[in-house]
């Protein structure tokens, strides 16, 4: 991997952190840089790098395997692209078929630089938005890129007969999302997802069909197989069987989205999970930026200590709706309508009178978390404490009437009605914060191509287009832009080297990789501990949730770290996994991920405790204005912060090594947003 | 339950008590049964899922292995999970089995609940099915054939208002499995139909609509999926309300391909 680390001559400007809050809990490493990306003019370097990298020869295609780990967007047009240019795909799913991957359950839709409005938008204000909305936290090269490849993707969807909604001419209907001024995003109803996963996955099967692609659904891949410095297969466990399965290939895609899950309540599906990543992380792939996480301020609260997850509502509901909690702690168990206006405390109208309740995500989630701390929460009691603010929709309904507030919201409305029991037309809303998606993941180059050389990484599961903070309705567009158009490109440049010589079963490094796999299996088999698998997990959420949630301390960060530590010494003494490993075993599946989800937490709370700034998503009580807003330090932390996994033997937990990626930018000048 | 679980909510302190009649079984060569437990604290605020992970908790710390049941975004849109409940498919309400909530029961119910049952989704292990014959149905036809990269400018094909939205409506199915569940045939008709209906509705499904439907059908009944003889349970049982009249077009298709020569 020196070839990723060795380039230190090309910083002379690289920045001076005045801090060093995570001293001790980490190794400085050397710098690190994307060598893939070209230079000139920001609007060729995607056509210069598509024209320099080698071609295949399409009689060797069928010489060449590729493994891809995820049927989601990312992975399963991936897996569709690389099957029609003649490729031998394997590709990998834990669900029970590809189409149920939870880039399906995206809502809002999905962002291109179309331009069908004429008004204004083009390649360069995409790629400008996404930059911003990033707060300047991402790769200039990689985003503009993304804004480019956003509008084939829009064709290539409706040619597969993707339903997006249209208007009476029968063109293609657009809306303006996310607080940008034009509007420039596709939709299908509220189910923008379903449609576009649908048309990959069908896409997908159609290769199954023609024999070029081989799906194993059912399937989790536990370890990644390295031989000779190359990424060369996966060991994966068949879920019915539980048999262990070799796969080898010539090249390995993770494309196995984000991992949410680590807070244990997310609006995440209830298996999404860090396994895949983490193990590849593990063997040599950093990880970029893991701490940056967005937390979505409209979701439905936790009823009960039973939650398994939680629910999104669109944040559109905030255009009408009005967020209050009550003046006084005693009125938080009230009826909401007995409380007259004068006790009501309308906390964003009154702390940001020119935005009110439009505030970004990251300031409405952090008030509503401030307001509850204050134990002025709303809603059912949870481990002692309210987490709940009312949303109310009563002025709304007194000035457009019932039925114009039905007809912008009524499937919402009924959503929250089905998951609470209560009437929105009658009662305010109650809503808190939840972890939505995780900006940080493997880290990659211009090429999508780990530190690993031979593993690639697309979608949510790598870290490059969103920075500190993702806008609505680009992550669809990431992951097809990977899937559909980045990965097929790049992925050529590394297997023109091919043919591959094969690896052998045998080989000590297969053998090796194996082995962990089933000795991990063996040890939850056998611990017969007295805790189940879901207590660790959600006691491992609320230490996430409570310290690297949505504001983040010098203090709270290292009781975090100390916390992650004891109950992951714990877990592996005292886990409980019942039945068998060689049969169907749910337990088993959560037991693997949980192992994961803690060493990447403490991961998590490191990168967090070095970053002493604040940026989108990432909210350090230490670096905030005088107004309680978010304070970027440009002149410390303008750099993607790539971790190397390593241990202290001594301390018997993570060391990792710091590499930083300077970020330049050469076609935005960068900026501090406010919102007074 | 477990060692963290000590504050209950306000809502489950005095909770329902259920008598849950469960099927198990070991795998899918093993034959199953029914198996009778005890729950209480049942709060009306759960999922049913949730209800299910909560037993499962009580069952670990009994030393007993928990009930292996699918589910996976618990918001009613990736057609994982899938019970009987009580004899019908995802429970007495038209929605999917994560989205139905406790309140719907009482306090002192017995619920039965059991996996999908139909040839072509031979159970797995407990209430957990095998439904990959719909994949194999998909990968007959249930596709536009375009590469990556072949597509035209996306306003070059233009599609009524009226079209996009009927395509749109039928597009929503998320491939549960209720509808061959709640039909006495173990037919897939609807689930072809809602495919067909789709792809048929749009301009960029024609070339291939002949071939479609017969490929599609023909998978079907290898599979072992039963005939249609239009008794509606499929629709009643479908969350996503796919309509009936998806069979007809399916069929009309079907008719249409004989004719032209397939």
């Amino acid at each position: 991997m020196t070839e990723f680390t060795s380039d230190v001559d090309s910083h002379p400007d690289s920045p001076g952190q005045d801090s060093d809050d995570a001293v001790g809990y980490y190794v400085p490493g050397e710098p690190i840089a994307d060598t893939k990306a070209p230079g000139g003019p920001i609007s060729e370097r995607w056509n210069t790098r598509k024209f320099e990298a080698r071609l295949v020869n399409p009689a060797n295609r069928r010489k060449l395997s590729v493994i891809m780990v995820g049927t989601g967007l990312a992975g399963a047009s991936a897996a569709a692209t690389l099957g029609e240019a003649g490729y031998v795909v394997k590709s990998f799913c834990y669900q029970d078929s590809p189409r149920r991957a939870h880039s399906i359950a995206a809502q809002g839709g999905i962002n291109a630089a179309k331009n069908y409005k004429e008004d204004g938008d083009s390649v360069h204000r995409l790629f400008y938005d996404t930059v911003k909305g990033g707060d300047y936290r991402s790769r200039e090269s990689n985003v503009y890129r993304l804004a480019e490849v956003s509008t084939n993707i829009i064709d290539q969807c409706v040619a597969q007969g993707v339903p997006f909604a249209r208007e009476y001419g029968g063109l293609l209907d657009n809306r303006s999302f996310g607080g940008v001024q034009v509007s420039r995003t596709f939709y299908a109803r509220g189910q923008t997802g379903q449609q576009l996963l649908i048309g990959a996955y069908q896409a997908l099967e159609r290769q199954v069909n023609a024999g070029t692609v081989t799906t194993y659904t059912r399937h989790e891949m536990l370890e990644l197989i390295v031989v000779d410095g190359k990424a060369r297969g996966i060991i994966a466990r068949d879920m019915v069987t539980g048999e262990i399965e070799t796969h080898l290939a010539d090249v390995v895609v993770l494309a196995s989205g984000g991992y949410g899950n680590v807070f244990y309540l997310s609006t995440n599906a209830m298996g999404c999970n860090v396994t895949a990543t983490w193990r590849a992380h593990r063997k040599g792939a950093y990880m970029a930026n893991p701490c940056y996480t967005q937390i979505h301020p409209t979701c439905i609260p936790v009823s009960g200590t039973h939650q398994s997850k939680l629910t999104l509502m669109s944040e559109s509901l905030r255009n009408d709706g009005r967020i209050w909690v009550p003046k006084n702690k005693a009125d938080c168990t009230k009826d909401p309508r007995d409380i007259p206006e004068e006790d009501r405390d309308y906390y964003l109208e009154r702390i940001y009178p020119s935005f009110g309740n439009l505030v970004p995500r990251d300031i409405a989630s952090r008030q509503a978390k401030n307001m509850c701390d204050e134990g002025r929460g709303v809603g059912p009691e949870v481990e002692g404490v309210r987490r709940g603010v009312y949303l109310d929709f009563a002025d709304a309904i007194g000035r457009l009437g019932r039925d114009a507030v039905e007809d912008k919201y009524g499937n919402l409305f009924d959503m929250y009605a089905r998951i609470t029991g209560e009437d929105p037309y009658q009662v305010p809303m109650r809503i808190y914060p939840a972890v939505h998606y995780v900006m940080g993941g493997l880290w990659v180059d211009y090429d999508l191509q780990s530190t690993i050389p031979g593993l690639f990484v697309t979608g949510e599961a790598n870290f490059s287009d969103h920075g500190a903070n993702r806008l609505g309705a680009s992550a669809l567009m990431q992951g097809l832009a990977d899937g559909y158009f980045v990965l097929p490109h790049t992925i050529r440049d590394y297997l023109a080297d091919g043919p591959f010589e094969a690896v052998d079963p045998s080989h000590p490094a297969v053998v090796e990789a194996r082995r962990s796999v089933e000795d991990r299996i063996e040890h939850f088999m056998t611990v017969q501990g007295t805790r189940s698998v879901d207590s660790y997990h959600r006691e491992l959420g609320n230490i996430m949730w409570e310290y690297c949630g949505m504001e983040r301390t010098e203090d709270g960060l290292k009781k975090a770290i100390d916390l992650i530590r004891g109950l992951r010494d714990d877990f592996w003494r005292n886990v409980k996994v019942l039945g068998s490993a060689a049969t169907l075993n749910q337990s088993l599946e959560k037991a693997g991920r949980v192992a994961d989800f803690f060493e990447l937490g403490e991961l998590m709370c490191i990168d967090a405790l070095n970053r002493r700034e604040s940026c989108g998503g990432h909210f350090r009580g230490e670096s905030q204005t005088e107004d309680g807003e978010a304070l970027r330090h440009d002149d410390q932390f303008a750099y993607v912060a790539a971790w190397e996994f390593a241990m202290d033997e001594g301390l018997g937990a993570q060391k990792p090594v710091l590499h930083k990626e300077d970020l330049t930018y050469t076609a935005i000048e960068m900026k501090q947003r406010s919102y007074k | 339950m477990t060692a963290t679980a000590g504050t209950e909510s306000d809502t489950t302190s005095d909770g329902m008590k259920l008598t849950l009649k469960i099927w198990r079984q070991a795998n899918p060569e093993t034959p199953g049964a029914m198996h009778t437990f005890h729950l209480e604290g049942v709060s009306p605020d759960m999922s049913f899922l949730e209800m299910l992970d909560v037993l499962n908790e009580q069952l670990n710390a009994e030393g007993e292995e928990p009930i292996a049941f699918d589910s996976d975004c618990r918001e009613g849109i990736c057609g994982m999970c899938g019970l009987m409940i009580n004899g019908q498919a995802h429970g007495p309400e038209v929605t999917t089995t994560c989205q139905l909530h406790m309140r719907t029961f009482s306090d002192g119910d017995e619920i039965t609940i059991e996996p999908w049952r139909a040839d072509a989704f031979p159970v797995l292990k407990d209430l957990c099915v095998d439904r990959s014959s719909f994949d194999r149905i998909i990968q007959q036809g249930g596709y536009v054939s375009v590469n990556t990269g072949s597509a035209p400018e996306a306003h070059s094909i233009q599609v009524p208002k009226d079209a996009a939205d009927r395509a749109f409506d039928v597009a929503t199915c998320i491939g549960c499995g209720a509808c061959v569940a709640a039909c006495p045939n173990g037919s897939a008709s609807l689930f072809m139909g809602a495919k067909i209906t789709h792809l048929g509705e749009l301009p960029q499904g024609q070339a291939e609509r002949d071939a479609r439907v017969v490929n599609m059908v023909g998978q079907h009944d290898h599979e072992g999926f039963g005939g249609c003889t239009n008794i509606g349970e499929c629709t009643a049982a479908c969350p996503k309300e796919i309509p009936l009249d998806v069979i007809s077009q399916l069929n009309k298709d079907l008719r249409t391909a004989m004719r032209h020569g397939h």
